[in-house]
């Protein structure tokens, strides 16, 4: 079985400040891996490029594209790089209004990926927008509506739709649940995780929030001042720690 | 003649312009960036078309402008009046004996033939500006030809609205490459774009020049189910009867009284000389007479 998103030896430095050094993994379809570590860590920069807003210093990014198999992202034409990202690659913002176009309705926002890459039929973009705004819990009189008139968690699943709407493999997401109330935080991790086995997405999620890893990820890998201490399956990493940086942030966590 | 250069503008600054406008015109709907000149009236007035009109005029020309379709305007009159007085040009109100005509938010009703220049006037160049903020956003979408963002525009003019509402400056795509903003034209005048005369687009204040040459395939952007159209008032010119210009709309009392009338002042007037009379026309007094 090829993997998805094939990583090997990463870097990107700030100047002489590290980002992220010496970062490695396969991703396969269908898997969900996630990040964790404190702020500064260099979750969010490896992240950006593996997403290609980032130019790696060193180290390849290949993914599994559909027609020539493994590409290498990072040296791939822009054209190419910025097709991926409207198709088989999306991005979850942490801040919904960084994903979304807030001067224009909920439907242009998810119909946008569907024109970028040739939909030119306004009756099948608004069906396939309203159906997506139903599978992320949006209810179809809201769809001419701007994102500004909806709550946080609502701009988040929004974001959600927008960028699932045409069927990619993998998604990266960015702190999913950051900033959103305990409640909303379930009911959106609950969506993302029936939507993930639905369509069997693999997904790379950056978080520091153990307990959306526990939900959702398969694997996990902890970072700590730009390289990764320790790998393995989630439940493993987390009931077991066996680095100390790893024991010290399972400790953290509030016992409620 | 008078102190000022031919034209107002250095022959440096022509130069300039003139490379701009090759430029524009062998990669039809790029804007080109130029170096746009403090020209002697504020920005809005039509600065960007004045230079570009400065940089192609020649002594031989014979100069129209229109401003809204008709020449008998402020804007028209005075930018007019400048060409005679800094280039001595001739100057004609008439359509067909124009050979460069500087026109802000019309194409004349007359077809132009492939000796005569038309040059817009043109407010914002980048049509995605409203949709993309950023600069350096729009110009890599220019490059990588990633126009989806277009038709979210008219998407939302659909689903708040029922149809395109879009009615000037209706987004088109020149010879299948650059979508461009054709100045607020209305979109009435936007199936004559395709036509034999040179068509150059001068924008001052942001800096732009962009051109059509002759005969370039333009198209309008639109959806499958929802076509391009163009629209204009469901009337007849009631000075001239003609059903087939674009028409302005007037308030004649406080009763709500109104009528339409060409736009096009030439238009109309060559129409009512030629004996036509709409539904509030008097005959022209060459038939009276």
């Amino acid at each position: 079985m090829t993997p998805l998103l094939q990583v090997t030896d990463i870097a990107k430095f700030y100047g002489h400040r590290i980002g992220c050094k010496d970062v490695s993994f396969d991703l396969y379809p269908g898997e969900v891996m996630g990040i964790v570590g404190e702020s500064g860590s260099g979750k969010s920069t490896l992240l950006n490029c593996l997403a290609g807003h980032l130019t790696p210093d060193q180290g390849q990014v290949n993914f599994d594209t559909r027609t020539d198999g493994l590409r290498d992202t990072v040296t791939m034409s822009e054209p190419e790089r910025r097709m991926l990202s409207r198709t088989d690659w999306a991005f979850v913002h942490q801040h919904a209004r960084d994903g979304l176009r807030m001067n224009v309705s909920a439907g242009g926002n998810v119909g946008e990926r569907l024109m970028a890459v040739g939909a030119r039929h306004y009756g099948d973009i608004r069906d396939s927008a309203t159906d997506w705004l139903g599978r992320v819990e949006i209810s179809a009189d809201r769809v001419d509506d701007r994102p500004t008139a909806f709550s946080g968690g609502m701009q988040q699943r929004l974001q959600i739709a927008r960028n699932l709407v045409t069927g990619p493999r993998l998604v990266f997401m960015d702190e999913p649940t950051g900033g959103l109330d305990v409640s909303v935080q379930a009911r959106l991790l609950d969506l993302l995780r029936g939507l993930v086995r639905e369509m069997n997405l693999s997904a790379i999620i950056v978080t520091h929030d153990l307990a959306v890893v526990r939900l959702l990820a398969d694997r996990l890998m902890v970072m700590k001042d730009g390289h990764v201490v320790e790998t393995g399956l989630t439940d493993q990493v987390l009931d077991d720690p066996q680095h100390g940086y790893t024991q010290l942030l399972v400790s953290s966590v509030l016992q409620v | 003649m008078t102190d000022y250069n031919f034209a107002y503008l250095d022959e440096q600054t022509k130069r300039m312009i003139r490379r701009a406008i090759l430029k524009g015109l062998a990669i039809p709907g790029y804007q080109v960036p130029f170096a746009s000149r403090e020209m002697p009236m504020p920005y809005g007035w039509g600065t960007g078309g004045v230079q570009v009109s400065a940089a192609v005029l020649t002594p031989e020309d014979t100069f129209k402008v229109i401003d809204q379709g008709a020449d008998d305007t402020t804007n028209a009159v005075s930018i007019r009046r400048f060409f005679e007085k800094t280039a001595g040009v001739a100057v004609t109100e008439a359509t067909t004996e124009a050979s460069v005509i500087q026109t802000r938010h019309r194409i004349p009703e007359q077809s132009l033939r492939d000796d005569q220049i038309l040059v817009y006037q043109v407010p914002i160049p980048e049509p995605l500006r409203f949709l993309e903020p950023s600069e350096v956003e729009t110009r890599k979408m220019h490059s990588l030809e990633e126009y989806g963002l277009m038709h979210v525009k008219l998407y939302e003019d659909i689903s708040q609205h029922g149809a395109i509402a879009t009615s000037y400056a209706y987004p088109v795509k020149v010879e299948g490459r650059y979508v461009m903003d054709p100045s607020p034209i209305p979109k009435f005048d936007n199936p004559k774009l395709e036509m034999a005369g040179i068509q150059l687009f001068g924008a001052g204040r942001e800096q732009r020049i962009y051109a059509i040459p002759p005969y370039t395939q333009v198209v309008s952007l639109d959806f499958e189910d929802y076509p391009f159209e163009a629209s204009k008032a469901d009337c007849a010119c009631d000075l001239c009867g003609a059903t087939d210009s674009y028409l302005d709309e007037l308030i004649v009392d406080d009763e709500g009284g109104r009528m339409f009338m060409c736009s096009d002042t030439d238009y109309c007037a060559n129409r009512r000389a030629a004996g036509h009379v709409g539904a509030q026309g008097v005959p022209a007094q060459g038939d009276a007479a």
